[in-house]
């Protein structure tokens, strides 16, 4: 009897927390995106939470920008698999390059948003570099401009935690037994070769699992760039979809309409999630609890 | 090796230092620019925003520590650091050593539950827990704040715990049980001592995290004399008054702590942040 209990006693004071932090309250985010005030007290509306967000063209800007910055992903993957690849040929210097490049990862985004906006004012560094060099032409006001300041958003998230799958690249490469290199090399595969038939299928399950991660990154994870650089504008053009929850949430007290924008972005990263496990399973990346 | 070759040969070094360098220099030049530009006047910032200093003007940094409340801020966050930390690396060994070497119903879909908590962003969580909080008076209090770093924590730091305690043989456990030391005895003083290693990356990774965080709080740290030093310097953005230098002075003094940990402890980040991925 006393075996049966033991691993709950362990488990206990984890499964309190769950219940406290997630459990409860996603049970309360699930019921109060159904539910409207109305004369103090919350009624349930059904779905019509819902149907206001998406008629809502700020949200659905903020949706339009989330998909924007998906862009970053394909880019932050090839420039990472470059630089792994350099790197993993032992160019002189590399365990140096490999500290600087992943230091911007572990900067606080905080910190680094508020340096890059002092680079990217329009009396910046930046431009007065580019005055320096004669392209004084391209000066522009990167972020007070609604034109530029999503690109220049999405260079610096690129900027940040395209060092995450370096590291991440080159571990795995590390990894990888050296005679499968040498055996291509001695069947006389050049470069290209090497790293098209060698390098990216060895690298497969790390490319897929950096992109996944970086996929709801830019989907739920850019809160803090956009609230310190931006803080969604110009005139909304850098509104993102978490932006918009914490304003309505807590700026606007429209905590229903918050919840049902929450629901909606929790779905959209468990159906990738999902997704991610089911291809890990396969791939038996992932043995854990066996 | 014919000069063709070798011609192309010295190209590709080019190539790879190239594009290394490069990449290495844009990493940089956030944390450059912000160091030279803390130790500059107001005159010389406008003047020349590239150069060193021309001398170290120090009177940025006592500018920056007066204003703004730094040091409560900056012990505020030290504060929910060391609190969440600590508790939920005990929280995390005591269910890891479940996972890791005790049968149970359901264990299997318990922790694939757990991991799938990793991925859920905060910014979901913080509507409801913002209400739960409200009703349990746990807004604006420490408490409150760290029990939520605890639980965001937690799945990461189980999942990498687990993978570790699994990794200790067998026979190490058994020879203690026959000696006598209980279940709790295994897991304090065989498994812990044993698994330094995985704790120190799991207190570094779990301390960056929340010294980093600014949603939380700030959503739940709203009171002046509770803010964090990140909400604190994400509220310099709007100031009309900026005094650049001594802002960046200021974000320099919030960036050493990282910068400090980063250096000693380098190897402990990368198999933190790697290891549930590459195995």
């Amino acid at each position: 009897m006393q075996k049966k209990i033991e691993p709950f006693l362990y488990l206990a004071p984890a499964l309190l927390v769950f219940i406290l932090i997630f459990g409860y309250p996603l049970a309360r985010l699930a019921v109060m995106s159904l539910q409207r005030p109305s004369q103090g007290q919350q009624t349930f509306v059904g779905l019509t939470n819902y149907k206001s967000i998406f008629s809502d063209s700020v949200f659905l800007t903020a949706v339009k920008n989330n998909a924007m910055l998906l862009i970053c992903v394909p880019i932050m993957v090839v420039i990472a698999l470059i630089l792994a690849v350099f790197l993993f040929e032992r160019i002189r210097g590399w365990q140096f390059y490999r500290t600087t490049l992943f230091l911007p990862y572990l900067l606080p985004i905080t910190v680094v948003g508020l340096v890059f906006s002092y680079i990217f004012q329009l009396s910046g560094v930046l431009n007065e570099f580019l005055a320096l060099i004669g392209l004084e032409r391209l000066g522009l006001d990167w972020l007070g401009s609604p034109r530029y300041a999503l690109y220049t958003l999405m260079f610096v998230v690129i900027w940040k935690e395209v060092g995450f799958g370096v590291v991440l690249f080159l571990a795995r490469l590390m990894s990888v037994e050296e005679e499968l290199f040498d055996a291509a090399k001695i069947d006389g595969a050049n470069w290209w070769q090497l790293q098209w038939y060698i390098t990216v299928p060895q690298l497969a399950t790390v490319i897929e699992f950096f992109t996944v991660v970086s996929v709801i990154t830019m989907l739920s994870w850019v809160f803090n760039y956009v609230y310190v650089m931006t803080a969604g504008g110009p005139g909304n053009s850098t509104m993102v979809t978490e932006l918009y929850i914490y304003l309505t949430g807590f700026r606007y007290n429209q905590m229903n309409i918050a919840s049902a924008v929450a629901v909606l972005l929790l779905l959209v990263t468990g159906v990738l999630i999902f997704l991610e496990l089911r291809l890990r399973e396969r791939s038996e990346l992932m043995q854990v609890v066996g | 090796m014919n000069r063709r070759d070798l011609f192309l040969r010295w190209i590709g070094v080019i190539i790879r230092q190239g594009s290394v360098f490069l990449a290495t220099l844009l990493s940089l030049f956030p944390v450059y620019f912000m160091t030279v530009s803390a130790f500059k006047t107001r005159a010389e910032y406008i003047a020349d925003k590239w150069g060193p200093p021309n001398s170290l003007y120090w009177a940025n940094f006592t500018t920056a520590v007066a204003g703004e409340k730094f040091f409560i801020r900056f012990a505020n966050s030290a504060i929910l650091t060391v609190g969440s930390v600590a508790v939920s690396l005990i929280v995390a060994c005591l269910a890891a050593y479940a996972f890791a070497r005790m049968e149970f119903p359901g264990k299997r879909t318990l922790f694939n539950l757990i991991l799938s908590l990793m991925v859920v962003p905060p910014v979901v969580m913080v509507v409801p827990l913002f209400v739960s909080m409200v009703r349990w008076g746990l807004v604006n209090s420490y408490t409150g704040t760290t029990l939520i770093y605890i639980g965001l924590l937690l799945p990461f730091s189980i999942y990498m715990m687990t993978n570790f305690f699994r990794t200790i043989p067998w026979e190490i456990i058994e020879a203690a049980r026959i000696d006598g030391c209980s279940s709790f005895g295994v897991l304090w003083r065989i498994m812990m001592p044993l698994s330094a290693p995985a704790l120190i990356t799991l207190i570094v990774v779990n301390a960056l995290w929340v010294w980093n965080e600014l949603l939380i709080a700030l959503v739940f740290m709203q009171k002046d004399e509770l803010k964090t030093l990140m909400v604190g310097i994400a509220a310099l953005r709007s100031r009309n008054y900026v005094d650049i230098p001594a802002t960046m002075a200021g974000l320099l003094i919030a960036t050493i702590p990282i910068l400090v940990v980063y250096m000693f402890g380098q190897r402990y980040f990368i198999r933190g942040l790697t290891g549930g991925a590459v195995k």
